[in-house]
């Protein structure tokens, strides 16, 4: 415990300057609830139109809600991950923290627990709007839900991780893909619909990713009210894969930034 | 194995970096003992960012060694950060937080004992009382420096790496700085690598000048010395010599 007393000092100094980056900026902290409100109110009122329309969608309750507060929950994970990172090239802070005795580990760490803080404070109250709004209880799900969730984190921080790594390497040049590279998985991991869907060609993709094991676990859950312990061990098993392979592009970014010089150039 | 304690808090030795084809510093070697000074000096281009980066452990050298304080860098770093310290105006504190709140940030990184104690007596000797609860971005240049350098002293290190602490500063805050910097080296005793354009500052603070050109070591001494050398009135004139030896060099080579 000794040992790591100090890691737990730096991670807590980093918590802490994220959280007076959040507290001293109130549209950060509104930037990150109104996206999934605005998101969660589309697709519940597109969900409640096809509702009315469809046995099938009116007996399934929080299909389409419960897919996009999942997806946000992907997403959120990732960009918090991410952004956290940014807002330190953004201040021109990384030379301060690269010098100080912060290990890179360590920061890594502190992005993850900062993730959890900005998606805690984006999604808590969006989950809460939807219950009296479209009779959609997350919280209801219970135990599949902590599973549903750490499955996701888990494939959010490894895509956080890679972004991050390539941000060291490529400066402010690769800060597009922090926005826009989960979108390549939206209609991958088949948030909406059914794996089988997708033509033949694209399915094997599509199982590749651990989130589309997740969204059928949740349709699974809403639509036959089963919980398939399969297809959360397939998650986890390739969360494994994906962390892991993620920390290992992650140091070799890190060492090739170190090569290169690039830690000390992070402009565009 | 060797007293770390006994190592000069710098040792450079054969230090070669290439980006690409281009020879960013080629074969340097200089020593900084405990408790001096040293000016690392040269034109843009010269390589004294890729060394100061090299030593910070940012940059992995393609050849050479650098100890710092006893400890093998990069290698090493772990075991020597928190006894080092660095500040340039190129690099920013966290522009939406307040001095203190940075101040707070950076102590718990260095795992600074007493902070609040320690905050209130930086505040004092940087005169940052008046602005200390304003966010970092609503400085002005003088008092960023100020608080940079704040930052850079809040662990009382043994060894400060200074990247051009004046630039852009007015000729009065400029001063004020230099006499900080003067007052902590007297106090403590710190070994200080100030690299720098501005000869007038180097020639009051620096016992030994490393003056680079081409990425390599072209003169080295203590000021009094390169100007007896070079028969010159001040630093500035042995520096113009330096830089002009190496054009009418590189004149000649083109021809």
């Amino acid at each position: 415990m000794n040992a790591l007393a100090p890691s737990l000092a730096r991670i807590g100094a980093m918590v802490l300057r994220y959280w007076y980056l959040l507290s001293n900026s109130w549209p950060r902290a509104i930037e990150l609830v109104y996206w999934p409100t605005v998101n969660m109110l589309t697709w519940g009122f597109v969900q409640l139109y096809v509702a009315q329309n469809s046995s099938f969608f009116a007996n399934a309750v929080g299909l389409f809600v419960g897919g996009l507060l999942l997806w946000d929950v992907l997403l959120r994970s990732q960009q918090g991950f991410a952004f956290a990172f940014l807002e330190e090239l953004w201040s021109r802070n990384l030379g301060n923290l690269l010098m100080s005795p912060l290990r890179p580990w360590e920061f890594v760490a502190a992005l993850m627990v900062i993730s959890m803080v900005r998606l805690a404070i984006g999604m808590i109250p969006v989950t809460l709007i939807a219950i009296p709004l479209f009779g959609f209880n997350l919280w209801s799900l219970g135990l599949p839900l902590a599973a549903f969730f750490a499955a996701l984190v888990m494939t959010g921080w490894s895509l956080g991780l890679v972004i991050v790594g390539l941000l060291l390497r490529h400066g402010l040049g690769a800060e597009a893909l922090s926005w826009s590279l989960m979108f390549v998985l939206l209609p991958l991991t088949c948030v909406y619909y059914p794996a089988d869907t997708l033509p033949l060609v694209m399915r094997p993709i599509a199982w590749s990713l651990p989130p589309t094991w997740v969204f059928e676990g949740l349709r699974a859950l809403v639509i036959h009210h089963e919980f398939r312990t399969d297809l959360m061990l397939g998650a986890f098993a390739l969360d494994a894969v994906f962390f892991a392979g993620a920390l290992v592009a992650f140091w070799r970014l890190l060492a090739s930034a170190r090569r290169a010089g690039t830690l000390l150039q992070q402009g565009e | 194995m060797a007293d770390a304690s006994a190592e000069p808090a710098l040792v450079v030795r054969d230090l070669v970096k290439h980006f690409g084809a281009v020879r960013a510093v080629d074969g340097v070697s200089f020593e900084l003992p405990r408790g001096r000074v040293l000016g690392l000096l040269g034109g843009n281009g010269a390589g004294k960012t890729t060394t100061i980066g090299m030593l910070m452990g940012l940059i992995d050298p393609d050849a050479g060694a650098i100890r710092v304080l006893g400890h093998a860098m990069p290698r090493e770093r772990d075991a020597v950060l928190e006894r080092m310290n660095f500040e340039s105006p190129y690099v920013d504190m966290p522009h939406r937080l307040t001095v203190r709140q940075n101040l707070k940030v950076f102590g718990r990184l260095y795992r600074v004992p007493r902070l609040e104690e320690k905050i209130a007596a930086l505040a004092a000797d940087f005169e940052l009382g008046p602005f200390l609860d304003r966010p970092a971005g609503r400085l002005s240049a003088g008092q960023k420096t100020r608080v940079a350098l704040a930052k850079a002293l809040i662990n009382a290190p043994d060894v400060l790496l200074l990247d051009e602490p004046t630039a852009s500063l007015d000729p009065d805050t400029a001063d004020w700085v230099r006499g900080r910097l003067e007052t902590y080296r007297a106090a403590t005793g710190a070994t200080i690598l100030l690299a720098s354009h501005n000869m007038p500052e180097v020639e009051r603070l620096c016992d030994d000048v490393v003056l680079m050109s081409e990425g390599r070591v072209a003169e080295r001494g203590s000021p009094a010395e390169l100007r007896a050398r070079f028969g010159c009135d001040t630093l500035e004139e042995v520096f113009l010599l330096v830089a002009r030896r190496r054009r009418a060099s590189e004149a000649e080579t083109a021809a």
